[in-house]
């Protein structure tokens, strides 16, 4: 169409090139923003490949010194510059681990009250509150963890672990030791509660994605509002559910400053909860800047490769899952 | 029949009561850690907060020098990040809806939506202060900007999918070429939308501190120079928190108060946008 009036224009008259000159400024427009919105768009998936890069880039020469090994030794020694990554791995893992054991349950219960239970009015109020709880920054979280929840924990939550659980001869190893107030458990506590808010909003969304119909089709042959959430809706919203899991333990994984706060940065492995340890996120929030060498640099950077890659994992399946459900909804 | 009856009954009682529970314990926590900080923050906030520096250890100062920093810091965040987020989100929901790019970029951007930020904070440093040899605010604001990127992609794609296609008929009918159309009628029909992703996207970084804590570093003094360290709010916090100082300390719990207002004044306004209170 604008080819058609472009020719006839241009023959026409001055005003027609005039209108010509337009029309080309058009197309040429046209085309420069649909270049420059198609390079912005591949921007980000350079961006991606660049912090990958980068990151492999810098833990090279740690590679290179530790190999595989690195992944398996728990020494961490500035000093000798001997470096292994496995107690703040396994300090990621298990505070995420508790994290996820109490923000699934609680964040699915969440769930249930707000689309069965709650009344309609106030729905949207406590949505939204529960969905400020997960606006919070984290620093806000480490600062209150360190200064509130960690001297409560100590005082309360801790000696009466000790004086139960750790009698109790399995788990008693995991609940040994003196209350820090600091440590993994604190750590795991605080992860707990930033991720619930990501656990109980997802969860709410595909609750409210099932059918309605179907869930009628309970009642109406007599089922409790339980047996309608446990036998109907989280059955089918399953895969949504655990995509909404998998996206709050990728965030449990990579956070950074409630952790660091509450850890206690201590590169060992502890077979109890209540000590004091790392994770690879809070190593290298801590020791980064003061870090000297190159050694140790690129061990912190081999660090947060290994963080990436995992979150990298947990991510992709949760995205993976949810787009599965959104197609099924939409 | 009645007394299995019974139990069905009592077991729903049950599920309801650790429902109803959980949902407590989720509110509780949030008046808690707003209660506390509202508690601490508010005993030390005066006038000389905002108009005095960062104080050294053990003696009386105020904010000033992070509070300006983390705005500078913010501002090229967002300066730098907006335009490519909206450039981007533009080509996934006008131009390639359906193709392979916007898919593969979709997915991508949503893995960086919830990317841990300290490995951001990492890429910034490799490609930015080491050549650079100095730790700069440039660098602060950069890595801020890779976090709102893919906040302002998503809301961007999202709202743009829900202009009516019968907008842009009309703005084609009338002879608009596309990229007018686009950013004439489209932006103008999303705009509410676009500007509530860049409202999240400020929210989210303004508590930021993991990203910053390798590349703007902090400075203790009064400092414009963005090619220089620069103080930020998030920074200085973590920094007198973890002190032994009470006065720093209190500036601590003060700083976080400012944050978490902050933080919420946006992100409701940006709720107050979007009246439907659908958020991704």
């Amino acid at each position: 169409m604008v080819d058609v009036a472009l020719q006839q224009g241009s023959v026409v008259s001055a005003a027609g090139a005039k209108r010509a000159k337009v029309l080309d400024r058009l197309r040429l427009g046209d085309v420069v923003f649909h270049g420059l919105t198609r390079s912005a768009a591949i921007g980000v998936l350079l961006l991606l490949s660049g912090v990958i890069v980068s990151l492999v880039w810098g833990s090279l020469p740690a590679f290179r010194k530790f190999g595989f090994g690195f992944l398996v030794s728990e020494q961490w020694n500035p000093v000798t510059d001997d470096f292994g990554g496995l107690a703040a791995i396994y300090g990621t893992l298990v505070t995420s681990f508790i994290a996820m054991l109490i923000a699934v349950p609680v964040g699915l219960l969440i769930a249930f009250f707000l689309t069965e239970l709650c009344p309609q009015w106030l729905r949207r109020p406590i949505g939204i509150a529960i969905e400020l709880l997960a606006g919070i920054p984290s620093i806000i979280y480490g600062i209150w963890g360190l200064f509130i929840f960690a001297p409560v924990l100590q005082a309360t939550l801790q000696p009466f672990l000790i004086d139960t659980l750790g009698n109790v001869p399995v788990l008693a190893p995991l609940f040994s030791g003196p209350p820090f107030g600091i440590g993994m458990l604190t750590g795991g506590l605080i992860l707990a509660i930033m991720v619930l808010p990501f656990v109980a909003s997802i969860s709410r969304d595909v609750f409210e994605a099932v059918p309605v119909v179907l869930k009628e089709a309970a009642y109406g042959v007599g089922c409790t509002t339980w047996e309608v959430v446990r036998n109907v809706v989280l059955p089918y919203a399953r895969v949504g559910v655990i995509g909404g899991i998998m996206l709050a333990l990728g965030r449990a994984l990579g956070e950074t400053m409630a952790v660091t706060f509450v850890i206690g940065n201590a590169h060992r492995i502890s077979t109890s909860l209540l000590a004091p340890g790392t994770t690879i996120s809070a190593a290298i929030a801590n020791e980064f800047t003061e870090a000297v060498g190159d050694l140790y640099t690129s061990a912190l950077i081999e660090l947060g490769l290994i963080l990436f890659v995992i979150t990298f994992i947990v991510l992709a399946i949760a995205r993976y899952l949810l787009m599965r459900i959104e197609r099924r909804i939409g | 029949m009645d007394a299995r009856y019974a139990v069905r009954r009592h077991r729903n009682t049950a599920a309801a009561a650790m429902a109803f529970a959980a949902t407590a314990l989720g509110l509780g926590w949030l008046v808690l850690i707003l209660g506390s900080l509202l508690w601490h923050g508010f005993s030390g906030l005066s006038l000389s907060v905002f108009t005095e520096m960062t104080p050294p250890p053990a003696a009386a100062g105020g904010l000033l020098n992070p509070i300006v920093g983390s705005l500078i810091v913010t501002v090229i965040a967002v300066v730098i990040g907006t335009p490519i987020g909206i450039l981007a989100g533009t080509y996934m929901a006008e131009y390639g809806r359906h193709d392979k790019l916007s898919s593969v970029v979709r997915f991508i951007n949503d893995i960086l939506l919830s990317a841990p930020s300290i490995v951001v904070g990492l890429f910034i440093y490799q490609v930015m202060v080491a050549p650079m040899g100095h730790f700069s605010g440039w660098a602060g604001g950069v890595a801020l900007a890779v976090l709102v990127i893919p906040v302002v992609v998503r809301t961007t794609e999202d709202m743009l999918t829900l202009v009516p296609n019968s907008l842009r008929e009309a703005a084609t009918s009338i002879g608009l070429p596309r990229s007018l159309s686009i950013t004439r009628i489209c932006y103008r029909a999303a705009r509410a939308g676009m500007v509530t992703g860049v409202l999240l996207a400020v929210a989210r970084i303004s508590g930021e501190t993991a990203p910053l804590l390798f590349t703007s570093l902090n400075n203790q003094f009064w400092s414009l120079n963005v090619n220089a360290p620069m103080a930020s709010l998030p920074v200085v916090i973590f920094q007198f928190a973890l002190s032994p100082y009470t006065e720093w300390q209190s500036l601590a719990w003060t700083g976080a108060l400012i944050i978490t207002l902050a933080v919420l004044v946006l992100s409701i306004s940006a709720r107050a946008l979007v009246p439907t209170g659908k958020q991704s």
